[in-house]
């Protein structure tokens, strides 16, 4: 009996190895950012229907996912944010970012009727800092002429956990307003002057909404799935700009440099929303490391060019911006230039 | 009769017992020193991975309230003053339902299904998971907190200090009145016959024989109960505000050292950062480990007088 019982837990233990051992099939890796989990689950899924090729994807977040393809445990890391030069330098070998799509992030509120309003980058400044305590405040009815506003206190709502969403936040404010940049700066975590925090997304939308009176940032996709307000924001035009899928997209056309490492936060277009950025998957260019075979390889390669062309077309329906005309361009060539064994793998 | 004593098969099984008898002794040693082992390397893992932030900042990090990532300036006070505030809170307002309980399971009803019932509900508390805990808190009693804030006129958050600290408590008290049942069940029947005998009440046996004799085994059961509550994380950064920035009073957000640990660490980036989590998780372990080496010398002690 005690035999059998060993025998099962093993098998138990061991079935996982010998299942791969079977199937000869090609898997990939990839772990990091949360935010475009949902876009990359599905994608992946359609990917396994119609090529057979599994795509195991861990959201662990941004951080994690560099540490992980440092580590060389995963084929390929995904973040919202790209790698500094200083952590590109210290990588092992080249790292390359190549941008699959785009995510607003929206300013979110809870006021009563919830009226469509309209914030100037000053002004969101001052509310984060703690400047502007309150609704009525004189600066936020100017800009918005017709909306009756409560007289009760402004309650900031950020998130608590690093995310790639306080990142795009915090480097809007850190342009737009040079206070925020001494005083607080950028980062995926930062040392907010006001207000409380909430992990998450689903945190931060949760408290927004159960409390009156509070604004917070969250990203497009979670303010439309909870049917909350979303502020217009003006840009570097002077323009009013609705917080969408196609005006983030438009914000991104702007010239890009050749690694894509840029942010696209109050970007220099006349019609781009200010508030977005795009999120990377990061590979190495010389994929024979590791013994990694050259069919694994060739496989990464091809799937990333799937998720720059034909996979584009699942950005839209999930809330995330495609990649501009020129991003894309510039992932064809990134792409191109990775090699295996100093051979490029795509010709 | 001698075949009877030298047949083989009987001094096989006597050198296989033996046999097993010593590999079971070995076992059993093995695994208890494994724990030890354990212990110990989780102590010096969390040492080696925070001394980039030890060396950094030094007794600094202990005294001051910046916890600012983006200029890699890291304090812990923020974070032990709210996680000790918490759970001392916590366990204030759990020591009167928690002792309510024990004295009348321990005491009043020993039997029958009433006291069954109570029981196994108490238990049941503690199996609960704490996001359940922290969903019930956000959509319950932080809308009440709020309302409570609105009528004294403070800037009405619902989320905070005080929040946390109900939140903790319901979940303590299963932890602290089963330890205080035990002790309360212990207490000599001899002792209570006698105050029976003097002609005193069953509210003056309780007040007068058991609770003094009990006291300590019931302070030591709280501070069990109070490990729990400091370790706590989910239901607590669900409902704290998480904040970092000192609390002037128990209506004021604030953060703990598990809960800021959960939120940061994940995109931790930057090797001082997380070192300096790190460095929260060996405090929080330090402060742990005193806090239950204090229970159980507390417990020896009575159990020893019981």
């Amino acid at each position: 009996m005690g035999k059998h019982l060993v025998a099962i837990f093993l098998s138990f233990i061991l079935m996982p190895w010998s299942a791969l051992a079977v199937a000869k099939q090609v898997e990939l890796v990839g772990a990091g950012a949360t935010f475009p989990y949902p876009l990359y689950s599905k994608m992946f899924y359609s990917y396994w229907k119609t090529t057979g090729i599994k795509v195991n994807y861990q959201p662990i977040g941004s951080g994690g996912g560099i540490r992980q393809l440092t580590n060389l445990t995963v084929d390929f890391g995904g973040s919202d944010a790209f790698m500094s030069d200083e952590a590109l330098a210290k990588a092992q070998a080249k790292i390359l970012h190549i941008p699959i799509c785009l995510g607003a992030v929206v300013l979110t509120y809870n006021l009563p009727g919830n009226p469509e309003i309209k914030c100037t980058p000053n002004v969101v400044a001052d509310i984060f800092l703690g400047k502007i305590r309150r609704w009525n405040d004189k600066r936020i009815e100017e800009i918005n002429p017709g909306i009756k506003f409560p007289k009760i206190d402004i309650m900031v709502i950020h998130r608590s956990d690093g995310s790639g969403t306080t990142f795009v936040f915090t480097d809007y404010l850190a342009k737009v307003s040079k206070e925020w940049d001494g005083k607080v700066g950028s980062g995926k975590a930062v040392n907010w002057p006001v207000g409380l925090g909430a992990k998450g997304n689903t945190g931060v939308t949760g408290l927004i909404k159960h409390l009156p009176g509070t604004v917070g940032y969250t990203e497009l996709g979670y303010a439309l799935l909870n049917r909350m307000p979303a502020a217009l924001l003006m840009n570097k035009h002077g323009r009013f700009i609705t917080p969408s899928t196609a005006s983030v997209t438009r914000a991104a056309a702007v010239p890009l440099p050749n690694d894509t490492r840029l942010t696209i936060t109050n970007a220099d277009a006349p019609d781009g929303y200010p508030l977005g950025g795009f999120t990377w998957v990061l590979v190495y260019r010389e994929q024979a490391y590791k013994k990694r075979s050259m069919e694994k390889a060739t496989e990464l390669v091809k799937l990333l060019w799937w998720m720059t062309h034909e996979a584009q077309r699942y950005t839209e329906p999930l809330h995330y911006g495609q990649l501009p005309e020129q991003a894309r361009e510039k992932a064809e060539k990134i792409i191109k230039s990775i090699i295996y064994d100093g051979e490029p793998i795509l010709q | 009769m001698a075949n009877l004593f030298s047949s083989k098969p009987k001094v096989l099984s006597r050198t296989r017992g033996l046999w097993a008898e010593a590999a079971f002794q070995k076992t059993l040693s093995i695994s208890a020193l494994a724990i030890l082992v354990l212990l110990t390397a989780i102590f010096l893992s969390l040492l080696i991975h925070s001394s980039p932030s030890l060396k950094a900042f030094g007794l600094t990090f202990f005294f001051s309230q910046t916890w600012d990532p983006v200029s890699s300036r890291f304090g812990a006070l923020v974070f032990f003053v709210g996680t000790l505030l918490t759970s001392f809170l916590a366990l204030l307002i759990c020591l009167p339902f928690s002792l309510a309980i024990s004295i009348f399971i321990g005491e009043y009803f020993r039997e029958g299904i009433l006291s069954s019932i109570l029981k196994q509900v108490t238990e049941l508390l503690a199996g609960i998971p704490s996001v359940i805990y922290g969903f019930w808190g956000l959509f319950v009693l932080v809308p009440i907190v709020r309302d409570l804030e609105i009528k004294l006129g403070i800037l009405p958050h619902g989320v905070g200090i005080l929040a946390a600290s109900l939140i903790l408590s319901v979940m303590v008290i299963p932890y602290a009145a089963s330890i205080s049942r035990e002790v309360i069940a212990l207490v000599p029947s001899d002792i209570k016959e006698a105050g029976y005998s003097l002609g005193a009440t069953r509210q003056e046996v309780v007040t007068k024989i058991i609770l003094p004799y009990a006291g300590s085994g019931i302070m030591a059961g709280t501070l069990l109960a109070l490990g729990r509550a400091l370790g706590e994380t989910m239901a607590v950064t669900m409902v704290i505000g998480n904040s970092n920035i000192l609390p002037h009073s128990i209506f004021s957000p604030g953060n703990t050292m598990a809960s800021v640990i959960a939120n940061e660490f994940t995109e931790a980036t930057g090797r001082l950062y997380l070192s300096s989590l790190i460095e929260i998780g060996l405090l929080l372990f330090l402060v742990a480990l005193t806090i239950n080496f204090i229970g159980r010398y507390i417990i020896k002690k009575v159990s020893i007088r019981a």
